[in-house]
Order: structure tokens, then sequence, then C-alpha cells
């Protein structure tokens, strides 16, 4: 069975960062993605980024993935690509099938596994009809594949990704009839939704889609006000024309891979649901796995790429690749980026959550050593 | 809000599982025989054993257990992962080293 020192699962900003950290260090380093490129989801991040200048604020997610790429390709790490893990074993061996036809058992003497979240979906009748898609499936396909998913857009949910979306989709020639929230309160930062709103697109604060209605796709849509204990109220319906509606209504962690591979899990809801229970280092309950990004719970690029670097420093060091003290000041430096990154409104709280899910098992049998 | 006679109908056809085509009517069903775990629900109604393995419907699945029984979300548990986690045809396992 062929040996790596350090296996990383996804070769998104989380992986990519811990991939370039590790190697760094000194360890062999294999970084594993089932897309034919790296990068994840940051080479459809078009807009600038926030947070201070050594967080890369003010630069846009595409070229901070370039920056990672050339990073990762200096280092020369080893990249598979078009390769999908597909379980882990034994808390160290990882079976991958590569290309959809050879597979291959490797053992890894640490894995860091950066999976990412994918998007949640809502029903109402209806959300079976083509047109009806994630925000992030659409973002995808103008901002990667140039493809208009459809002429006339609604959004719904307000929070980050589908005001940047809305935007976006703007910026590609969409029409965005609307951005519905289900919540009496718009969830985005400001700087995002201004722009959508300074752009003519009306938002509608305590409203859900009741039906989307069509022959053979989504003709039009009916949105409906929605009372504190989330009854619909009658007579508010309204009807808008649209061909496709955006679901931005959060993410979950993709956790399979580490609950598979025996990992104990945590909730917290503020960081979309169960998790994999870590600590500060990023290390599970199983002592050969680390995790990084959002599979830890959902946040940001900037965050994944820190805890990717926290992930890939401790990976390291674990193996005797750094020494303590230096690793400890080393960690100390990513979690005060990352205390940063999680201050302000929205940050605090994931900040709390995090800290939440760091003593939630720290001092059990079953925390990591 | 009253609601027409069809509309209710067809809510209840709402699917839940596009994979398997599973209905919020059969999902509901399931829950009151007393189905109450994503994997119960799973088990009894093939809702998460299609393509997507749940990633679609799992969280809308615990949901409504959680909505109809009172059950706290923390305590729903995503359904079991097992290898592998992603699509593979049969094919692959035929060059398969032994674990």
């Amino acid at each position: 069975m062929e040996k790596r020192e350090v296996i990383i699962v996804g070769a998104g900003p989380a992986g990519l960062s811990a991939a370039v950290e590790a190697a760094t260090a000194g360890c062999g380093v294999l970084l594993i993605d089932e897309n034919s490129k790296p990068g994840g989801q940051l080479f459809k991040q078009i807009h600038k980024f926030f947070g201070s200048q050594e967080h890369k604020a003010g630069i846009r997610g595409i070229d901070i993935g370039k920056r990672l790429l050339e990073e990762a390709e200096n280092l020369h790490i080893e990249v598979w690509l078009d390769s999908e893990v597909c379980g882990i074993f034994d808390a160290n061996k990882v079976w991958v099938v590569r290309n959809k036809k050879e597979t291959v058992l490797l053992q890894g003497d640490r894995i860091i596994i950066a999976t990412g979240a994918s998007e949640n979906a809502v029903h109402f009748p209806g959300w079976h009809l083509p047109g009806v898609m994630g925000a992030g499936a659409a973002q995808t396909m103008i901002n990667i594949h140039r493809v208009l998913p459809g002429e006339k857009v609604l959004m719904v949910g307000s929070g980050n990704v589908g005001v940047i979306v809305s935007y976006q989709l703007l910026q590609a020639g969409a029409e965005v009839v609307g951005v519905i929230e289900a919540a009496p309160r718009l969830g985005g930062y400001g700087v995002h939704t201004a722009k959508v709103r300074r752009a003519g697109v009306p938002f509608f604060v305590s409203h859900v889609v009741a039906a989307a209605e069509g022959k053979d796709r989504v003709e039009k849509v009916r949105i409906v006000q929605v009372d504190p204990r989330w009854n619909p109220v009658p007579g508010t319906e309204k009807t808008l024309k649209a061909d496709t509606i955006c679901l931005a209504t959060g993410l979950t962690p993709l956790t399979e891979l580490a609950f598979l591979a025996g990992c104990e899990s945590t909730y917290s809801p503020v960081l979309g649901g169960h998790v994999p229970w870590h600590n500060s280092a990023m290390r599970t309950s199983v002592r050969h796995i680390f995790i990084a990004g959002d599979i830890s719970g959902v946040e940001e690029a900037s965050t994944a790429m820190e805890e990717g670097r926290m992930a890939g420093l401790q990976a390291a060091a674990s193996l005797g690749h750094v020494d303590e003290a230096d690793a400890m000041i080393r960690g100390k430096a990513i979690q005060a980026r990352l205390d940063a990154l999680r201050s302000g409104l929205f940050g605090e709280k994931r900040k709390n959550a995090k800290e939440s899910i760091f003593s939630a098992m720290g001092n059990s049998n079953n925390g990591a050593r | 809000m009253d609601k027409e006679p069809a509309e209710e109908v067809k809510e209840k056809e709402v699917l839940i599982c596009r994979c398997e085509e599973v209905s919020l009517a059969d999902i509901e069903a399931a829950i009151d025989e007393g189905f109450i775990t994503v994997d119960d629900v799973k088990r009894r109604t093939r809702a998460g054993m299609g393509l997507c393995q749940g990633r679609t419907c799992g969280k809308q699945v615990a949901l409504l257990i959680s909505k109809r029984t009172g059950i706290p979300l923390e305590q729903l548990l995503p359904s079991t992962a097992r290898s592998p986690v992603r699509p593979e045809k049969m094919g692959i396992f035929e060059g398969e080293p032994d674990a």
C-alpha cells in the first residue's frame, strides 16, 4: 500500500492552505480533489474579500486562489485531480477512485479532511421544476461556465451568498426580480446588500415562496408574507414572473468522510448543524484526522484558509516536523487572525460557536491527545 | 390560512427526496408510524437512498421529524455514512485491492 505523510481531501481554500503549510514544514503531502481543477469555490468568488490586510482583504477570491495555486506549485505538492475519496478506514487508510475507474488504497500518517459544505434546499410546490437551483450553482454557471441560468431570477435568502450572487447575476445580464427573506430582517453584510438595492432590486422581508408554477420549467413564482410564527398572512400573496429561483438558504458541512472514519460529532446550529468535534488545533477525536474549512462549521473562505493553515501546521508538528515551541507561537498567530475574522456583529456568534465546540469534549477521553 | 383542498393536496405531493421520488405525505406518514430518526425514515421510505445520498433531502427530513415530534434537531443525526460516499460504478470494484 502506498503511503504519504499527510493526505488532504479537498483542494479548496482550506485544503490548499493546509497543503502549503504542511509542505513548507517539510511534510510529504498528497492533495486530492474530485474536480478537474483545484481551488474549490474560490475561482467563482469574483468579489473582494473582507477582513484586514493580512487576511488578503480587498483582493478578489479568484486572485487569492491563483496565489495559493502558485504557492502549491512552487512547493511541488503532489495533487490528484478527478479523484474521489470514497472512504476512510482504520483511522488512516484512504480509499480513492481516480478518474472514475482506478481504485487506490493509501495510508496516511495524518489525514486532513477539507471537504467543504453543500447547499441547503427548501421545499415548496414546484421546487422540483427545472429553474430551481442553489445560488452557488447559479454562481458556478455564470462565473465559471459563463452561462446565464435564466433571464428573470428570484433569490431566496438575503444572507451574503444571496446578495453577492444577486449582484453577480445582474452583472452577468440577468434581471433579479426580487430577494426574499423569511426572517424579519436582512441577513447579509450592508455593503453587499446596498449594492443590490441601489441597482433597483426589491427586497421582501418576512416572505417565503408559496409555490413555483410552470409547465416544463419555472414560469412564475408566488410569494407570501409570513407572521412571526411563520404562518402565511392571508391576502399578501404576490405573483412574480421568473424563470429561475435561486436558493441561498444556508449550507451544511460535508461530514460523511469524517463520521465514516469514526470522528465524534457535536451540534452547532450557528455553524450549519452536526460537525465533527475538533479542538483549536483542528484535530478531531480520531487522532490521525484533522479537519479545516466549512466541514468544521460553515464560515467564509478567509476563515477556511486560516483553519487550513492551522491544520497543516499542527499536523506537521504532530509528526515532529515543527518543534513544539515554534508550533505554539505560529499556532497562536493563526488563532489571533481567526479571532480577528470572527469579530463584529456576525463574527462574534461564530467565535462563540467555535469556542463551545472546542470545549465540548476537550476533557473527555475521546478528545484528541 | 384556509387553503383550497386542491392546493392542500398539491402541497402533500411535494417531493422531499427527488432522487427516489418520496413525497412530503410519504415522509409524514412514516413519522406518524414511529419512524423518527433520519435513518429510520430512510429505511422506511428510501428518502436519501438515491444518487445524492440525502445531501439534498437529509436536512429537510430532520426538520420534518423535529416539527412533527418535537425532537430537537440536535438529537437528529445525519443518516449513517457508508463508503463509497460518492456514486461509483460497480466495475471499479474489479481491481479493488484487499483492505
